[in-house]
């Protein structure tokens, strides 16, 4: 075996003025040219160890730091994160923040001129980091105009330019649709098979990338709780963590199958050699997918009618956009970036008013937007949001602690509180429509399901929900209906069940699997159509 | 959404002759423009590099952000205009008397005043409109590459700042939306005000502690001096050079050569001559040929 890449060797770390340690006593080694995914739930430790990995702990941070790093023979506590840059590219989860240049041929040669490398090495690197990450149309474009899967990209490009022998990646497709998330994990494991590249890839939605995976570390509260291949993380993930198991080994353990699957196709195959998969699936029905929804026009929570939105002197956001939802209705908002999911949601709030067409809307529309740290301006909780309110979201007892200190899922609920007022609001303070931009970006699975639970609790109430995601689970678990949106057009209306098992992209796991069989989205559901089909192998 | 580079002036690559021209040269053309601004006096010839600055604009492709730039630029150069006539007590020409102004002395309104503070108040147009052009089509990280092998860490702040622009502004409009958005409507009061400020310039630190995070694992901490980059003059460098040379020598000529001689106190003195057309010509032509060749703009 050769020398590792990466070696933890006891390491534990605390953060400048906490006591509780992010990492605790983590020791494992990578070896040259393997893919290992870093699961865990918030908080476990993932971006601590990412950090502690490339240098920036303690060496940017502080802290408290006991144990050995090394990365590529170079003891992290000796070697600081600049020496250590030369071996290891990190990417981070918002690349806004990664890019320091204002064009992008001048953010990947900067990272090679930092480096020492001579005028012609700038040039040809730049060439072939833009080739090989497909993004040498974007060469002269400005890094302020560029959509988050671009800019994501170009980051990635300036952290491979010098052909770093690891990639520390942290959560790089929370902010990607679908299809770039796809796109960059594909990328990924084409830099580990072809260059030999070492991975290293924190991820929430581990069913984009455990198929591509060779390894899976995963952390609980700091601690290394295990440290294995796909299969077996799942294996211990069923028994131990059901919260980091795939919606495809999830929907395996309801059904009684074995092995889990750590992707599609894996799944597939299995249920084909158990007799559970027709052998040829028919092709979908196009009159089904593209079928519109016809709404009655009475009692509407929001009706938007031909909205356009086009920018002076540049192009239209949305092209004749015409929706309409009930009260109680719940919808999902699909599209990839700049699809315009976020201005049609800015419109139905109010927030922007169309250059054609008309909105209209039965009451207020709450609107909570992609980031909930916007929204906090004081140092008390209690201060932002009424007391009402802060016990309907389950916060009163954390009225006097600083809105900043709260973990992912308790921003997120403060957060929702401050738009949407108490529920003993009067009948007009009330929202009829709560609109929801990427909520749950960074999220873990948990705190997704509590999110998702809560926005069904609503619907059920009455209130109208719009959700704009690019997570197809999380859209299957909140959503009766979902709309398709792509260059500022309604492209798609229909029951979820029709959209989100129909596609390649805009679909959950478990519609992948069974090739969108019986409209079967979640787990439960899959398992229960799997379980309906062995019986009926039985009985045959 | 669409970034908020849209709703500020940020420099974008569009096909244009200036855009395509090398960033040292196109800083030394709008350098000339400024050279040309502060030498000159005369208003018609001060005229006439505003129709030119006007027409580059367009012919950039820029022409609709210079003509906002424009409307911007006359918010201050009125007040200007007004105040000089308010305070230059030097003409002798009195249109109208505001009597005895106590401490300030008699208010009379001399005509020399306004032309002397509309002189002023184009060269402020012009200038602002100068660097706006410069701003837009100056491809600024080009630009600050040749500093960094002075001064690498300078240089590379300067990126900085103006990468972080956009991204701030998009923070405060973000914060501001945010804000919009409670139930209650965005709070109110010197408090709440004082509150969000200090919740912008939080999030700006956060932003600078991830850029910096982001700078150190990128080894700038180590870096060295950027590598002299050798590429040829194209057609667009060289018609550059050649008007920013010829600007420089039409201003300097008209200034010695009485050309453009104008001085408004304590009667106006506008002599115009066939000279000061031609210098007017020469200038237009001077600034605006380059835009005439359109071969191979677009990258």
């Amino acid at each position: 075996m050769s020398a590792p890449i990466l070696s933890f060797e006891r390491v534990s770390y605390s953060y400048p003025g906490l006591d509780a340690p992010a990492l605790n006593d983590v020791s494992f080694e990578l070896q040259p040219g393997e893919f290992c995914l870093l699961a865990g739930l918030s908080g476990s430790g993932k971006s601590t160890l990412l950090n502690a990995a490339c240098g920036l702990v303690p060496h940017f941070h502080g802290g408290r730091f006991a144990g050995v790093v090394t990365l590529a023979g170079l003891d992290t506590r000796e070697h600081g994160p600049a020496r250590l840059g030369g071996f290891a590219g990190a990417l981070f989860q918002d690349p806004e923040t990664q890019l320091v240049t204002s064009s992008v041929r001048a953010e990947l040669s900067l990272a090679l001129e930092s480096r020492g490398h001579g005028a012609a090495a700038v040039a040809r690197g730049v060439e072939e980091v833009a080739l090989a990450l497909g993004i040498d149309a974007l060469l002269d474009r400005a890094t302020h105009d560029l959509s988050g899967g671009e800019k994501q990209r170009v980051a990635l490009g300036a952290a491979l330019a010098g052909r770093p022998r690891i990639v520390l990646l942290d959560e790089p497709t929370s902010q990607l649709d679908p299809v770039a998330g796809d796109e960059l994990i594909g990328l990924l494991r084409r830099l580990n098979q072809e260059w030999e590249t070492t991975i290293l890839l924190a991820e929430h939605r581990l069913e984009r990338c455990l198929a591509a995976a060779d390894r899976v570390i995963a952390l609980e509260r700091g601690r290394l709780a295990c440290d294995g291949d796909p299969e077996a993380f799942l294996e211990w993930a069923a028994r131990r963590a059901p919260a980091l198991q795939t919606p495809g080994a999830k929907m395996f353990a309801l059904a009684g199958l074995h092995p889990a699957p750590a992707g599609v196709r894996q799944a597939r195959a299995t249920l084909r050699s158990n007799g559970l998969l027709p052998e040829q699936d028919g092709p979908p029905s196009p009159a089904s997918a593209a079928k519109r929804r016809r709404r009655r026009r009475s009692g509407l929570a929001l009706g938007m009618r031909g909205v356009w939105h086009e920018l002076r002197d540049g192009p239209a956001i949305l092209r004749g956009v015409s929706l309409s939802l009930e009260p109680g209705e719940s919808v999902a908002l699909m599209g990839r970036n700049g699809a315009g999911k976020s201005t049609l949601l800015r419109h139905a709030a109010g927030l922007l008013e169309p250059t054609r067409g008309r909105v209209e809307r039965a009451g207020r529309v709450a609107l909570l937007l992609q980031n909930p740290g916007d929204y906090f301006i004081h140092e008390r909780v209690g201060q932002e949001a009424s007391a009402q309110a802060l016990a309907a979201a389950g916060l009163a007892e954390m009225a006097e602690r600083n809105p900043r200190d709260l973990s992912g899922g308790e921003r997120q609920r403060l957060a929702l509180a401050i738009v949407t007022g108490a529920e003993e609001d009067s009948e007009a303070g009330r929202p009829a429509v709560l609109a929801l931009d990427e909520p749950t970006r960074g999220m873990d699975r948990e705190t997704k399901a509590e999110l998702a639970e809560e926005l069904r609790r609503r619907a059920a109430a009455g209130q109208a929900v719009i959700v704009a995601t690019h997570d197809p689970e999380f859209a299957a678990a909140c959503a009766r209906r979902a709309i398709l949106l792509a260059d500022g057009r309604v492209i798609a209306d229909c029951p979820a069940s029709e959209l989100l098992a129909g596609g390649w992209y805009f679909a959950t796991e478990t519609a992948r699997i069974l090739g969108g069989a019986g409209g079967a989205l979640l787990p439960e559901q899959g398992a229960e159509l799997l379980q309906a089909r062995a019986l009926e192998e039985v009985t045959v | 959404m669409r970034p908020m580079g849209g709703m500020l002036f940020f420099y974008r690559r569009i096909a244009s002759p200036l855009h395509a021209t090398r960033a040292t040269v196109g800083a030394a053309w709008a350098l000339a423009l400024t050279g040309a601004t502060l030498v000159l006096y005369h208003p018609l010839v001060l005229f006439a590099l505003l129709l030119a600055v006007l027409g580059a604009g367009f012919g950039t492709g820029v022409g609709p952000l210079l003509a906002r730039a424009l409307r911007t630029a006359l918010i201050v150069a009125i007040p200007i205009v007004v105040v000089n006539v308010l305070v230059s007590r030097d003409g002798l020409t009195v249109f109208a008397r505001l009597g005895d102004l106590g401490p300030f002395g008699q208010g009379d309104l001399t005509v020399e005043a306004v032309l002397y503070g509309a002189v002023i108040a184009l060269k402020v147009t012009l200038l602002i409109l100068i660097t706006t052009l410069a701003g837009l089509a100056v491809d600024p990280d080009e630009l600050l590459r040749v500093f960094r092998r002075l001064s690498f860490r300078s240089a590379l702040t300067a990126s900085l700042a103006t990468r972080m622009l956009p991204v701030l502004a998009a923070d405060a409009q973000r914060l501001g939306e945010a804000q919009r958005t409670r139930s209650g409507g965005p709070p109110s009061g010197a408090r709440a005000r004082v509150a969000l400020l200090a919740a912008v310039v939080g999030g700006s630190l956060d932003r600078a502690m991830d850029v910096a995070a982001t700078l150190e694992v990128r080894g700038f901490a180590t870096a060295t001096r950027a590598p002299r980059l050798t590429r040829p003059f194209s057609r667009h460098d060289i018609a550059f050079a050649a008007s920013a040379a010829a600007i420089t020598a039409l201003a300097v000529v008209g200034r010695l050569a009485g050309a453009a001689s104008f001085s408004a106190y304590p009667r106006v003195h506008m002599p115009t001559s066939a000279d000061t057309l031609v210098l007017c010509a020469a200038l237009i032509a001077a600034v605006l040929l380059p835009f005439c060749d359109r071969r191979g703009i677009d990258r």
